[in-house]
């Protein structure tokens, strides 16, 4: 969440905002009552499931009218239109609020109410750039498969298209796709390699048996993705050239922030090593290494690590922490000054979260995403235990607790938290002060 | 012969030395257990009696579980690789086609050996070397390029779900299929042949989890697919790729737990293999079968039968899940509870007699089918004992290698999933009705 970056002349980290515009974000008012859920469940035959703003500001959600219409209710006022269906409610995060609609049997996506021109046989998986400018999905049209952004199609189509990448900027979108049909079992058209990226609608030369998990770099310059090369021949491709170096098997690639240089987690033999450019970069090996991730600063990697079969740790340049875990360990997240790193851990089907190693000593039954203030000291999670949510805050459970909860984001300054929940049926939005919550 | 373009065809490519080296890197790997084994053996045949292949097939030595490894791996380590294509061609005939790895023999071996693990040790070596039966390696390939087995579209997928959805408030104003439901207590993630070829199934599920009031999701992603031919055909890259996705899924979603569909090996590529090639001593994500789902619905009152099935009924226990889990007992138990007139099997439980679809068997296609019944004839004259007409086969591999066989054998029965019996069975309530 805390997305920084280092001033390259002062060489001093740049904490930029976890959110876009959260600097205008209303960080005063500690509480508003928006929406009654109760009132709306009675109102309309069907209420899916709901989904708040970045600032808390809106709670959306899907609901059936009486009519048997799909629309979106939005603090309670539905939308103008109402669909034939309506599902998928995104916010992006920027902040605008995105469905996909069927009207009149096409499909589309609507921002804020407003569907786009462009109408699709089927259109799913909306997705958005980190600065919530650009808004991309995935298409289908007379049975041929595309990519539409920003309400623009491309023009060119495929047979088959399984995923979609954003640059950070918004200004590329990538996406797997098929230009080759093949014909049904047709194993040897299929080695031939029939699977290839599209960035920004033009297709790469070159087509590969299978590719996987395209990345941009930070700057949208520059694509790496998996590619399988023979039967079980993995490597990188860089802007549509392999590296010369092959694997057993790789996991997802990840650019530096400087230089361009590309880190993947590699198979060789039984181990998996962590490998820079198609060499190897850690000297250790484990049974298991993926989502590796680059600390603020640019100096240091922190990566998910089985160290031995069946434990589960995270490891940091190298060096796995002590405490290891028998179910499973999650993403790390280094803290914005890149000195601390905190994971999801699960032991004997137990939930917490280890900061720089250990472990908070109480656990629950769901635990999400760890997030640090914006000075570093402190680690936040939304948390749930015997159905209720409420907040972690550096291990210790807040004594108040919710009916549904999003996710908790620290105020610019770190004095304060956003606390997106629902008490009593009615969802509130809360600004509490720090001090409040340890 | 059987015509397989996948064997005919890929035996062509070989060479000597790439075949030597192959086979010789992929022993190498295999170290303690595999000399164990292969040391261990006596030859004392007494695994034969297990192999519905042998018994089948009038006792002919070839197709003992000792003879299947004789003729494929005890050759390749004495002559240390250096076989030629026939060879490898047939070898490829024997541990993909005559043995469905359901373990059976194992329970018979006074040493507990493991021949199905030694017979996929030759599938690795041979997927390796691109000979998998054309219909088993398309399959993987559609795992690999789609993360499911039946190239399923990702548009298609959702498409179906929703789809479904509506049928079932045609039966149930109520229901519903929550789409990528994230802090739902279950993910329900099914195979491929569902969506393409059974969707009512899905329809049936979202009425079963309507009126026991579960909180549930299926993923709008890629991810819901948790067969696993891969598994099979020997490629465990692609293999572990579909499981990663499958609980990366699920830890996505943060759901508590995921209940699998009626297959056996999906539940094994999820329960087992999986997990352990991605350094999973368990899976991340408590994983548990349909038979054991029914059973926790049934047993909580969450789900109450008022209408028995009348005809008679037998049932086929899933090696993967039966052999695998023990869940033979949860299985008769919803058996006896939603049907008047079970019809029990013998040999029942774990010493069952595998359906010979499994292991990807019934993967390798319509060029084996012939041989494939031919090869479990135990299979048809157990179930005609029963004098059932229906045959419930919770694994969707059982559920076609069955109807195959019935059809084969002309024994006049149908298959039919504990899905499709209990949803006329269980109590709808009133107030849940469209
Ligand atoms: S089919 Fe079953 S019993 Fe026969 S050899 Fe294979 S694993 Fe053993
Ligand atoms: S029963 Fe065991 S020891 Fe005897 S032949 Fe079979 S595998 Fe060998
Ligand atoms: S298909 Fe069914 S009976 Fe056959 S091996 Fe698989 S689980 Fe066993």
């Amino acid at each position: 969440m805390n997305a920084s970056s280092v001033n390259a002349k002062t060489a001093e980290p740049v904490v930029k905002p976890a959110v876009p515009g959260m600097d205008s974000w209303d960080w005063e008012t500690s509480e508003k009552a928006i929406a009654d859920l109760v009132e709306m469940r009675e109102r309309f035959p069907e209420v899916h499931e709901f989904s708040v703003s970045p600032d808390g500001e809106r709670i959306a959600v899907p609901v059936k009218t009486e009519d048997g219409q799909y629309t979106i209710c939005v603090n309670g006022e539905p939308w103008e239109q109402a669909f034939e269906k309506a599902w998928y409610i995104r916010f992006s995060p920027d902040g605008r609020l995105t469905a996909l609609v069927r009207a009149d049997d096409a499909w589309t996506v609507a921002v804020e109410g407003e569907p786009w021109e462009e109408r699709f046989e089927y259109i799913w998986n909306t997705i958005f750039s980190a600065d919530g400018g650009t808004i991309a999905a995935q298409t289908k049209r007379d049975m041929q498969y595309s990519v539409v952004v920003n309400g623009a199609s491309w023009t060119n189509s495929y047979v088959s298209c399984r995923g979609i990448a954003v640059s950070p900027g918004g200004e590329k979108v990538a996406a797997i796709v098929q230009p080759v049909p093949l014909k049904e079992a047709d194993i040897f058209g299929f080695m031939d390699g029939t699977w290839t990226i599209a960035v920004n609608d033009k297709q790469w030369d070159r087509n590969f048996i299978n590719v996987y998990e395209p990345a941009f770099n930070s700057d949208g310059r520059h694509l790496a993705a998996e590619v399988r090369l023979g039967t079980c021949e993995y490597t990188i491709v860089k802007d549509g050239r392999p590296w010369q170096q092959t694997f057993g098997c790789i996991w997802e690639p990840l650019f530096r922030p400087e230089g361009g240089s590309v880190l993947v987690p590699a198979r060789v033999g039984k181990s998996w090593v962590l490998v820079e450019d198609g060499h190897r970069l850690w000297s250790g090996e484990y049974d298991q290494l993926w989502r590796q991730k680059i600390s603020p600063d640019g100096s240091r990697i922190a990566a998910v690590a089985a160290p031995i079969f069946g434990k589960w740790t995270i490891a940091v340049d190298d060096v796995a922490w002590e405490k290891t875990y028998s179910d499973c360990v999650l993403e790390p997240f280094f803290s914005p000054d890149s000195k601390r790193v905190a994971a999801i851990v699960k032991e004997d089907n137990r939930w917490t979260i280890a900061v720089n190693g250990e472990p908070w000593t109480e656990t629950f039954e769901m635990v999400w995403n760890p997030a640090f203030s914006p000075d570093s000291k402190i680690v936040i999670a939304k948390v749930e235990r015997g159905g209720r949510f409420s907040i972690a805050i550096n291990g210790r459970l807040w004594r108040k607790n919710f009916q549904m909860l999003w996710e908790p984001v620290f105020s610019p300054d770190g004095g304060k938290i956003l606390v997106r929940g629902v008490e009593d049926g009615k969802y509130i939005r809360r600004i509490v002060e720090i001090v409040e919550l340890l | 012969m059987v015509k397989d373009p996948g064997l005919d065809e890929t035996i062509k490519k070989l060479t000597p030395q790439q075949i030597e080296k192959t086979i010789n890197q992929v022993l190498k790997g295999e170290g303690a257990r595999m000399k164990a084994y292969l040391t261990t053996c006596v030859h004392c045949g007494l695994c034969s009696e297990a192999c519905h292949t042998f018994l089948s097939r009038d006792r002919d030595p070839n197709f003992s579980p000792v003879g299947k490894v004789k003729n494929t791996l005890w050759e390749m380590v004495k002559r240390k690789g250096k076989v030629d294509a026939e060879f490898i061609k047939n070898a490829a005939r024997i541990v993909y086609t005559e043995c469905g790895v359901c373990r059976r023999c194992s329970m018979y071996c006074p040493f507990g050996i493991d021949i199905a693990y030694m017979l996929l040790v030759v599938r690795r070596m041979l997927n390796l070397l691109n000979v998998v039966p054309a219909y088993l390696q398309d399959t993987t390939n559609s795992h690999a390029a789609t993360m499911n087995q039946m190239w399923v579209q990702q548009d298609e997928w959702i498409d179906t779900l929703q789809w479904q959805e509506e049928e079932a408030q045609m039966e149930m104003a109520k229901a519903r299929i929550p789409l990528d439901k994230e802090g739902a207590e279950v993910m329900y993630s099914v195979i491929a042949p569902e969506p393409k070829i059974l969707a009512q199934l899905l329809s049936y599920m979202s009425q079963i989890m309507t009126v026991a009031g579960v909180d549930w999701t299926m993923p709008a992603t890629d991810g819901w697919d948790n067969s696993n031919m891969a598994m099979y055909s020997g490629d465990f890259e692609t293999m572990a790729r579909v499981e990663r996705l499958h609980y990366d899924t699920a830890l996505r979603l943060k759901v508590k737990k995921i209940v699998m569909g009626e297959c056996g090996h999906a539940f094994r590529g999820g329960a087992y293999d999986g997990p352990k090639w991605l350094s999973w001593r368990f899976p991340p994500v408590p994983l548990i079968h349909a038979i054991e789902w029914y059973y926790e619905l049934l047993t909580t009152g969450r789900i109450k039968i008022i209408k028995k099935f009348k005809e008679p009924v037998t049932v086929q226990d899933p090696c993967n899940t039966v052999r695998g889990k023990g869940l033979h007992h949860q299985l008769r138990y919803i058996m006896n509870e939603m049907c008047e007139d079970f019809r029990d099997v013998d040999p029942r439980f774990e010493h069952n007699y595998c359906c010979m679809a499994g292991g990807g068997t019934i993967n390798c296609g319509p060029p084996w089918t012939k041989s494939r019944a031919v090869s479990n004839r135990v299979k048809a004259e157990q179930l005609k004992a029963t004098g059932a007409k229906y045959v419930v086969t919770p694994c969707h591999n059982c559920h076609s290698g069955i109807e195959q066989i019935i059809s084969f054998y002309k024994l006049g029965m149908h298959t039919k999933f504990i899905a499709d019996i209990l949803i006329e069975s269980i109590e709808k309530p009133q107030h849940l009705l469209a």
